[in-house]
């Protein structure tokens, strides 16, 4: 296998490429995708490729996502992008009410193949509306995968697990990393769903991570190795189902643990987490587990504002040194 | 279609409105017995239109449906057992006592769900259109709701992407004067709904819907162009809803000068007398059809009540399918 090194973005085109080929019964359907190759030019490519499968919609969020449930409900597999994640707020009933619990409440009757492809996160001065991380929120909803990928293979290889399971999946891509490259194993690969990937092995803290956090984790792990500290960096990837195995696995070699993510503070993932760990590996703990997250307020627009805002490397090694007492 | 209804035809019209009015009014007495949990909203005064509409469709044609669902489902052939074991809350009923009343769906009928979010059904019947063009067949969509749900962003959102894109989906309002406690002539911007379509550049139609062959040709006119390709038509059947919004209700938004009036029109006599004016029904072929019905409902309260009760654990399953 050639290691080729493209970008997350490429990376999605490349997955959906080779998935819409495999399957006739994939269409991707949202705003600005045949003339435009999706808002941020991430399906560019793909119209011409497969004619009538990428499907452009007026601004309908409610019914964006209700088109996608219905179709999957009824045999066809579509892949709904979100825009942005912000949006999901115009479509919450029929996620949250809808998708999550459809195979549920009908007591298992149905599958719902259903991929909600929605590019988030922070850092490009986009303000309140366009910057938000809300994958807590679907966490906390019964019935839905929730899959945040960062390196390039990861996409690619998680975009076609998701487009592949039966079950509905929100898919968080963080918009600054669209350009962000690294190495993508060509045809098929597949990251399966609910599994978690040590990306930097170390000894002294575990790191717990996802999306952009995971960029700013390694950032920090390099650092603290010239201090003689070795984080060991887990990329969770799958938020739901989450690879607790993994976790412990490394907190039981390390014995402190850091949640990072570019989410909010309050009720955000690091708290599930860092209870879980509480409740399943207290006598394994040396220190308090800390999260690093942003600050609790709404994604401010001037980039000084925001860079404040925004969790960085430097708090994660700060956070990293109080957990090893040094 | 609408002049060549058979004489069995039309009986077996009769007995669905029947079987959908005792179904309701066994229901209304096993919640009052406290044999159903939760709440249930019952159709009875609706029986037209959920009747009428069914019967141009074919079984491999979807609906989707409301809280206010129980009517669409038996139109659509969903079985009796099931149903009454749902609302009891047994292993056995459509959704395994996951559901309850406002849950019911039987995909392998096409009906893609009850619903208990007013106006949720419409983006899920966007869905299932799209899904009939995609795949190049000749099935046709239709999504039930009331007056309420017209007012809901979902409907506008609905409304616009059927029209744009041509989608073979039928919506069927069912204007019965109240959304829960509030009345349609305060809530609703315009007189008949059915006039909304107009925005949207396609065929709106109001008719009686408390009388069967009304509905029944509306919607046949309405499914034949869809099938063809022409696109959605919004069907309004004015009916009323003679019970409160749940069993329960105490109703103080009305009079009961008000139900008595809609009670005279009933759409079960109405039908009955057209069909006995022709000569098609005897009071003898009547009561035969009601005592079927009763036995059927009978049996399916029997099964139901016979049925085991879902493990507590079995709320664990069936989130995933791969989990």
């Amino acid at each position: 296998m050639t290691e080729r090194m493209i970008s997350c973005s490429a990376a999605i085109c490349e997955a959906l490429t080779e998935e819409m080929a495999r399957d006739e019964a994939i269409f991707i359907i949202g705003e600005d995708l045949v003339a435009h190759g999706g808002i941020f030019g991430q399906f560019r490519g793909l119209p011409e490729r497969f004619p009538g499968r990428l499907i452009d919609t007026p601004i309908s969020e409610s019914c964006i996502v209700g088109a996608g449930l219905g179709a999957a409900l009824t045999g066809m597999r579509p892949l709904v992008d979100m825009h942005f994640a912000d949006f999901v707020t115009c479509a919450m009933d029929e996620i949250v009410n809808q998708t999550a619990k459809i195979r549920y409440m009908f007591g298992g009757q149905v599958k719902v193949p259903l991929v909600i492809w929605a590019p988030d996160g922070a850092g490009l001065s986009a303000a309140a509306h366009h910057s938000q991380s809300l994958e807590s929120w679907f966490v906390h909803t019964p019935g839905l995968k929730v899959v945040v990928p960062s390196e390039p293979a990861d996409v690619k290889g998680l975009l076609k697990a998701a487009i592949r399971d039966d079950d509905p999946v929100i898919f968080f891509q963080h918009k600054k990393l669209f350009a962000r490259e690294g190495p993508v194993p060509e045809g098929e690969h597949i990251v399966p769903l609910g599994k978690a990937a040590v990306k930097r092995p170390g000894g002294s803290v575990t790191i717990l991570t996802y999306g952009s956090g995971f960029y700013m984790s390694m950032e920090a792990a390099n650092e603290l190795a010239g201090m003689g500290i070795e984080a060991e960096v887990i990329d969770l990837r799958t938020l739901k189902p989450l690879d607790f195995g993994t976790i412990a696995d490394s907190i039981k070699k390390t014995n402190r643990a850091v949640v990072v993510h570019e989410a909010c503070l309050s009720g955000g993932f690091g708290a599930e987490v860092s209870a879980r760990i509480n409740s399943e590996l207290f006598d394994y703990l040396d220190a308090p587990v800390l999260r690093v997250a942003a600050k609790d307020v709404p994604i401010p627009f001037s980039p000084r504002l925001e860079n404040f805002v925004l969790p960085k490397a430097e708090d994660v090694i700060s956070a990293v040194r109080q957990v090893v007492y040094r | 279609m609408k002049s060549s209804v058979s004489t069995r035809e039309m009986r077996r019209l009769y007995r669905t409105m029947v079987t959908i009015r005792k179904f309701e009014t066994l229901a209304g007495e096993l919640f009052a017995a406290g044999k159903i949990p939760g709440f249930i909203h019952l159709s009875i005064g609706q029986e037209a239109s959920s009747t009428g509409v069914c019967s141009v469709l074919r079984p491999d044609d979807y609906i989707a449906t409301t809280h206010r669902g129980h009517g669409h489902v038996i139109a659509k052939g969903g079985d009796l057992k099931k149903m009454i074991a749902e609302l009891i809350g047994r292993k056995t009923g459509y959704c395994k006592g996951k559901g309850g009343s406002m849950h019911i769906a039987d995909f392998s009928l096409g009906i893609l769900g009850a619903n208990g979010v007013v106006g949720g059904g419409f983006p899920i019947i966007i869905g299932a259109g799209l899904s009939i063009k995609l795949r190049h067949t000749d099935q046709v969509a239709v999504c039930f709701f009331g007056d309420g749900a017209s007012n809901r962003g979902t409907f506008h959102e609905a409304m616009n992407m059927a029209s744009i894109w041509k989608l073979p989906i039928l919506f069927v309002c069912e204007n019965n004067c109240y959304a829960s406690t509030t009345p349609t002539a305060y809530a609703c911007s315009v007189n008949n709904i059915a006039t909304r379509a107009a925005g949207y550049n396609f065929p709106g139609v109001t008719v009686d819907g408390n009388d069967l062959l009304a509905v029944r040709e509306a919607a046949g006119r309405a499914v034949d162009r869809a099938r063809r390709g022409e696109g959605p038509t919004l069907l309004e059947n004015k009916t009323y809803r003679r019970r409160g919004h749940f069993e329960g209700d105490p109703q103080k938004y009305r009079t009961q000068a008000e139900v008595a009036e809609w009670e005279k029109n009933d759409p079960l006599l109405r039908f009955a007398s057209v069909l006995k004016k022709k000569k098609l029904l005897t009071g003898e072929m009547e009561k035969e059809i009601r005592e079927q019905v009763d036995c059927e409902l009978k049996e399916a309260v029997a099964f139901a009540e016979q049925s085991e009760w879902p493990n507590p654990e079995d709320a664990l399953e069936d989130m995933f399918v791969n989990p």
